[in-house]
């Protein structure tokens, strides 16, 4: 009986390890692979070596090319400027779409969404021209800017959707309690949703930090605007055979941040907050 | 402070939320506003608490029109049904939130939000988040932020609702007692009738966002204005049948099918203008009378001290209630007294009542 008790609540964890073994298995190559010269299969041909990291050090494209330190400098900033734009400008046009009653609402909602359907690749050649009119075409603002355009569609209805949740009486309460609107926003309409605004800009950061049609469109080549999906690209030249391991290499780098960006913050992604209503409007 | 509506309406294109509601509040009077739901009477709390502006009319505080008024500035408190506590904060920031936002020194902020909290037995649990305490704890947290600030008006949005059943009996007691202690104005919304009539000096019965009627709870219970209200106020509702009423022999007459009552004189007489018209009369005005008008008893419902029981006369019931011990149950024969100085007569068009208008 107690076995078979068991065996029955372990099966969930065994159906999920099952599903997890080949993602796992996929970055446990990346990893390997990233120490050796050549693997069969999961296992290092040779000894292991540190060789495929060198690019760290110098540029494996040589001299006018940038190193991978300024390439990830800029996906940094891009990623960064991403995130704190979206963060922002969202949540505030959220709420005025929550809550204020303005002309033209309904039809920007639908505007929003239209431009969330959207294909972004069939705009590239347009917006390509509106940045080289602007001259902002091969440089880092640029692309920042593009990139928020594609996501902040999604950023607003996120952030709306989150709006529309909080109860009306809340910030009514707040109103009498004596606080102004911009006050009610700040201090307790954003703090009760911490977790819907970390998870925007988780969103926000790991899409602007991974990032490739948008810059590789609108930079040129590996040039000193790259960013490290662009970067890594480069590696995979018609002319010479692909070096997997420095791929590999790159592609773990370009992980690490990510992956530490996410341990950081899922506490407070998952942390939800228990509302102090029961019922009510 | 003294809270006076003039002529107030809202609406919101062409949906009227509330219709020229005039009312007088005494200073320290404790008023309800009771109606069904979407009678308008949240909507009218709302314009009094400066969420929402009036379509038109005024409205006064002391006198002082306050229509462009904002809410921080009424120096009101205002308890929710959804308590509208902030998640994120303990207790103590929850109540302590009126204060903080008129930058009060922090050691008096707190000394007064810890009396205020004692004050509502929740002093114990000012480190708590809300998600952490019960509703009736809830329900105080939500009290003693509305009451920090020390505020002229108290508003109440059916705070007892989400309240299981015995909560509410002693909350209602309690919201009663600490209103007449403070001598804060207050007005209480609620769709509860037994609420209306425990707690309230005044009660202003809403219907469709309009006033029916604005008076204490015994002159509503006793003198319903209108159908409406006479069906709305008392539990278990008053019977309402269509009566021929009409004067024989110096007599009033009331009759329908099977039933013929003796009126007294002076609300027969102003019954009888109208001949045909709508009577009321209270379940406890009913009684078990072997003199009486027979009929059949068609359902029981016992509610412990009493049974409340349905007698058919002719096609139409009358609900009354009896003695248990008398032990009657369907298809038993029984004879039924009227009370007929209770009776209320009502107009079948105007639903206005005949007798106090």
């Amino acid at each position: 009986m107690a076995l078979r008790k068991r065996i029955w609540s372990s099966a969930p964890y065994l159906l999920l390890v099952i599903s997890v073994v080949p993602i796992m298995v996929g970055y446990l190559w990346l990893l390997i692979n990233s120490f050796s010269t050549r693997t069969e299969g999961l296992l290092p041909v040779g000894e292991l070596t540190l060789n495929n990291w060198s690019f760290l050090l110098e540029t494996p494209f040589g001299r006018g090319y940038p190193s991978i330190w300024r390439v990830t400098l800029n996906t940094f900033l891009i990623a960064s400027f991403m995130t704190i734009t979206v963060v922002l400008v969202s949540s505030l046009a959220g709420y005025a779409l929550s809550r204020l009653n303005f002309p033209g609402r309904r039809q920007f909602l639908s505007l929003t969404l239209i431009l969330h359907a959207f294909p972004s690749v069939t705009l590239l050649i347009g917006i390509f021209f509106v940045l080289r009119t602007l001259s902002l075409y091969n440089t880092l603002i640029g692309v920042g800017l593009v990139m928020v355009g594609f996501e902040m569609p999604f950023g607003i209805w996120l952030m709306k959707g989150f709006f529309d949740n909080v109860s009306w009486d809340m910030e009514r309460a707040a109103l009498i309690d004596g606080a102004s609107r911009l006050q009610v926003w700040w201090q307790i309409i954003i703090p009760t949703l911490k977790p819907g605004i970390a998870a925007l800009a988780i969103f926000a950061f790991v899409s602007g930090w991974n990032a490739w049609l948008v810059p590789k469109t609108f930079t040129i080549g590996a040039g000193k605007q790259a960013t490290l999906s662009v970067y890594l690209q480069n590696f995979q030249g018609d002319t010479v055979a692909v070096d997997w391991g420095t791929v590999t290499a790159v592609g773990l780098f370009q992980l690490i941040p990510v992956a530490l960006f996410f341990i950081f913050t899922q506490d407070l992604l998952l942390s939800i907050y228990a509302g102090g209503a029961k019922g009510g409007s | 402070m003294k809270v006076k509506l003039e002529n107030l309406s809202k609406r919101w294109g062409k949906v009227v939320g509330v219709e020229g509601i005039n009312l007088d509040i005494n200073d320290g009077e404790f008023v309800v506003f009771l109606g069904p739901s979407g009678c308008g009477k949240t909507t009218t709390l709302l314009m009094v608490a400066g969420i929402y502006k009036p379509s038109g009319g005024i409205i006064r505080f002391d006198g002082r029109v306050v229509n462009e008024v904002g809410p921080k500035d009424r120096n009101i408190g205002m308890v929710f049904q959804s308590y509208a506590l902030y998640p994120h904060m303990t207790v103590m920031q929850n109540i302590s939130y009126p204060l903080r936002l008129m930058k009060t020194p922090k050691s008096e902020m707190i000394e007064r939000s810890q009396r205020v909290a004692d004050m509502m037995g929740i002093g114990e649990l000012m480190d708590r988040r809300p998600a952490f305490l019960s509703g009736g704890q809830q329900q105080r947290v939500a009290l003693g932020r509305a009451l920090v600030k020390e505020p002229e008006l108290l508003l109440f949005d059916e705070p007892l609702s989400n309240l299981d059943a015995r909560l509410r009996l002693s909350m209602r007691s309690e919201i009663k007692r600490l209103q007449i202690d403070l001598g804060i104005t207050s007005i209480y919304v609620t769709h509860d009738q037994v609420e209306a009539m425990t707690m309230a000096d005044r009660i202003a019965v809403m219907k469709d966002g309009q006033l029916h009627a604005y008076d204490t709870p015994t002159e509503v219970y006793d003198r319903p204005r209108t159908l409406f209200i006479a069906r709305f106020v008392g539990n278990p509702p008053m019977n309402i049948t269509e009566v021929d009423v009409s004067q024989t022999n110096g007599a009033y007459h009331a009759s329908s099918e099977g039933l013929e009552l003796v009126i007294p004189a002076d609300r027969g007489e102003k019954a009888a203008a109208k001949g045909s018209v709508m009577m009321g009369i209270r379940p406890e005005d009913i009684m078990i009378d072997s003199e009486g008008i027979p009929g059949e008893v068609f359902g029981v419902e016992p509610l412990g001290r009493d049974h409340l029981i349905d007698v058919k006369i002719g096609d139409i019931h009358y609900y009354l209630l009896v003695d248990p011990s008398l032990n009657l149950k369907s298809g038993d024969r029984v004879k039924l007294g009227f009370n007929t100085k209770k009776c209320q007569f009502f107009d079948k068009k105007t639903e206005r009542s005949l007798l106090w208008n």
